[in-house]
């Protein structure tokens, strides 16, 4: 099984530099690719296992890219109206779903 | 366990009763639905053309005259019939639950029949007077609405053949008092006087149901002639059973007939018009608790404890109630003082055992009662349009006062000469109908042995001829304390309000006969009443004679019953003539000026200080407590910690959580989600 660890190790690495990214940037962008560094780290998982588990991880990776490009299509069309609207991509000026 | 008792007799005793007896009444429920359809008819022009006068004039005391002529029917055809047994009219089965069988029947024997041909035969009277009196109030249909539905009711309760429909009558004419004595409800101080009285009924009216209860569960029925059948033998004489039954009866009687302790609503509840006071408070619903007692006969003539409660509390009650009459200045409080205490001469009587003599001194009670109050409501009547007339002062308090009249004789004869009859007939004076029914009573408590009530009741009759002369001398007699300029205004009574007073004047010159006791000397033996109730009153003499014994026929402190009849009566004539030399040369001041008596006529005149009592001793405690439901439980405890407890929590739940974790930075979110997530986890990996 070479270079399983490893994988799993960069994977949740990926995942941690992510989700901190999600967590403290205010950049509308830099989130939504930290989004996409997510998935990516779950991607490389599921690569990774897909050798002891079966073809159903490779399988599961197309359809994550497959959803992933169909959100960052919705995700930066979100944004550029957004931008449109308040001539801004900082987060927290975007304050209207509180009451 | 007696819960199931002797049903089969209770059935085979009724269908016995429907056949046997020679007794065929006439249309009698109809008794009862004339004065119904008045009501109905009555409430409907009161709605929709409050002014057809001329028709609510016609249909109330209309609908009257047709139930009186009915009442006179079946007394005739009852009396043709000899001694019949009781005839139990049953239309429909109103309650039917388990062994609880409950009809609408009505049940018409001696007492019933004579108890609605007096009430009838009042009212009539009374309805024609009210003709006259309430001539010129807005309120003219609504009035005989009421009136009418009151006798409906009162002749429910005579009439009916069990305790729940004797019940529905007795709810009833209590709420039409209290609609009556609130007739003028604008006035803050009538509507206080009928709920007074009907707050007051409540607690007799608890006595009354829990008695009911207490005779199904130990009786088996709620039937009339199945109870007074199976209690001789169900009950044991003097137990504890038959003596709580009546001692609960008797709250009911006490509250609904204005007995010591619950007096109290009586004198208020003269705020009413002055017919409804003469029928409704002192002819009609006042005596029904008598008429229960007499009913109910067989079960208080089981029970020699509840005998002497109800003995007591109608001579104490006669005696307060009369000497309270003395100083009192309204012209119809001293007559409901004194109504009061002639129901406790009824008590006392019937409190001895003697239903009949009760049940006699109801009926003349009745007529000249009616009478006096027909004649003060005249008295004001005129008093009220004079001072109206004259611009002076003629609210209710100036026009009743006896302060301000005086001297009325020459200006309202008819009124005048009633009043003397009604008086004298009241005091006991012979031939009039007073002397037989009240020498009766006194009569049974001296030949029950009875010395210390015999003395009050003589006391108490003294009493009664000096109050109602001191009250004909203040209105009719001496100097006119009404303004001259008032005087050139008193009008004399209409007919319609002259001709009842004659009716009942005549009745109260007669009404005596109708029962001469045998002890009277130089007086035909003529026991006409007794022997026609004789009856009805079987069962519970059979009783009294069985453990009590004949009543002797001695008087106390020696001499014959004739000699001490004779003996009271001198002593009322002498009270008479004496209150009144001494009253017919005094100068009253007018109440304006008036300063109220002090020392024991002050205690009289603020009558025993009852109410202040009452109100210190439950009203001030009960508003309290009222209070503090109101502050504690109700607004602190209810509204604030639990409905506006519950409202502020979930409050500081929102502003938290709107403030607090709704941040609105999708940063804290994603890391509330994110520790969701790891507890999660962390709960299936551990």
């Amino acid at each position: 099984m070479p270079l399983l660890q490893e994988s799993l190790a960069l994977s949740a690495i990926l995942f941690v530099v992510g989700t901190v990214g999600v967590l403290i940037r205010r950049n509308a962008i830099v989130m939504f690719m930290c989004i996409e560094l997510m998935l990516n780290a779950v991607n490389l998982t599921l690569v990774a296992l897909s050798r002891q588990v079966g073809i159903e991880g490779q399988i599961f990776v197309l359809f994550v890219m497959t959803v992933a490009a169909a959100e960052a299509a919705v995700g930066l069309a979100i944004i550029i109206s957004i931008f449109r609207h308040y001539e801004s991509v900082d987060v927290q000026h975007f304050r209207l779903l509180r009451w | 366990m007696v819960g199931g008792f002797g049903l089969n007799t209770v059935s085979g005793l009724a269908g016995q009763v429907a056949e046997g007896g020679g007794f065929n009444p006439f249309l009698p429920a109809w008794i009862i639905l004339f004065p119904f359809i008045g009501f109905v008819v009555n409430a409907a022009i009161a709605f929709l053309a409050p002014n057809q006068r001329r028709r609510v004039s016609l249909v109330g005391p209309g609908v009257l005259g047709l139930a009186l002529a009915l009442a006179v029917i079946n007394f005739v055809l009852l009396l043709g019939a000899g001694e019949s047994e009781p005839v139990v009219r049953s239309y429909w089965t109103w309650i039917e639950v388990g062994h609880l069988r409950i009809d609408a029947a009505l049940q018409l024997d001696q007492l019933s029949i004579f108890m609605a041909l007096v009430v009838t035969a009042v009212s009539f009277v009374i309805h024609v007077y009210s003709v006259g009196y309430m001539q010129k109030d807005p309120g003219y249909a609504r009035y005989f609405a009421y009136l009418n539905l009151f006798v409906f009711f009162m002749l429910v309760l005579v009439l009916a053949a069990n305790f729940p429909l004797v019940f529905v009558g007795w709810e009833g004419v209590g709420l039409c008092s209290y609609l009556l004595i609130g007739f003028w409800y604008s006035d803050p101080k009538k509507s206080a006087a009928g709920l007074k009285a009907f707050v007051v009924n409540r607690i007799g009216d608890f006595g009354f149901l829990m008695g009911m209860f207490a005779i199904f569960a130990y009786v088996g029925s709620l039937d009339f002639i199945a109870v007074f059948e199976i209690a001789p033998r169900a009950l044991q004489y003097g137990g504890a059973a038959v003596t709580m039954i009546t001692l609960f009866l008797f709250l009911g009687c006490v509250g609904k007939s204005a007995q010591i302790p619950l007096f109290v609503w009586l004198p208020d509840a003269m705020e009413g018009p002055t017919p409804v006071s003469a029928l409704i408070h002192a002819a009609t619903m006042v005596t029904a608790g008598v008429y229960l007692i007499a009913r109910a006969g067989v079960l208080f003539a089981l029970a020699p404890l509840t005998m002497n409660v109800v003995a007591i509390t109608g001579a104490a009650t006669a005696f307060i109630a009369a000497t309270i009459a003395v100083q009192q200045v309204d012209i119809k409080r001293v007559i409901a003082y004194s109504t009061i205490s002639q129901l406790g001469y009824m008590f006392l009587a019937v409190g001895l055992g003697a239903f009949t003599a009760g049940i006699f001194h109801l009926a003349t009670h009745a007529v000249f009662k009616a009478l006096l109050f027909l004649a003060s409501g005249a008295v004001i009547h005129a008093l009220h349009d004079a001072l109206h007339n004259a611009r002076e002062d003629a609210s209710e308090a100036a026009s009743q006062d006896m302060r301000n009249m005086g001297g009325l004789r020459t200006y309202l004869p008819t009124t005048y000469r009633t009043a003397w009859v009604a008086a004298l007939a009241l005091a006991g004076v012979f031939p009039l109908a007073g002397f037989f029914s009240k020498d009766e009573i006194l009569w049974a408590a001296a030949a029950h042995g009875q010395t210390v009530l015999w003395v009050i009741g003589v006391v108490t009759a003294v009493l009664t001829a000096g109050y109602i002369t001191r009250w004909i001398v203040m209105v009719f007699h001496g100097e006119s304390r009404v303004s001259s300029k008032a005087r050139k205004h008193l009008q004399p009574a209409a007919r319609v309000m002259g001709i009842p007073l004659i009716v009942l004047g005549v009745g109260s010159l007669l009404a005596g006969w109708m029962n001469v006791s045998g002890a009277l000397p130089l007086l035909p033996e003529f026991t006409w009443l007794h022997d026609f109730l004789h009856p009805s009153f079987a069962g519970a003499e059979s009783v009294l004679a069985a453990h009590v014994g004949e009543p002797s026929h001695a008087a106390p402190l020696g001499g014959g019953e004739g000699t001490w009849a004779v003996i009271s009566t001198v002593l009322a004539a002498v009270a008479i003539v004496a209150v009144f030399r001494i009253l017919s040369e005094r100068k009253y001041a007018r109440a304006k000026d008036a300063v109220a008596p002090t020392g024991v006529m002050g205690f009289l005149y603020h009558k025993w200080y009852v109410d202040e009592v009452y109100d210190a001793l439950i009203i001030r405690p009960f508003q309290a407590l009222a209070r503090f439901c109101w502050r504690v439980i109700d607004r602190a405890l209810i509204d604030g910690v639990m409905v506006n407890g519950t409202a502020a929590v979930t409050r500081v739940m929102g502003r938290i959580g709107s403030f607090v974790i709704q941040t609105g930075y999708v940063g804290s979110y994603v890391l509330v989600f994110l520790l969701g997530v790891l507890i999660v986890l962390g709960a299936v990996a551990f």
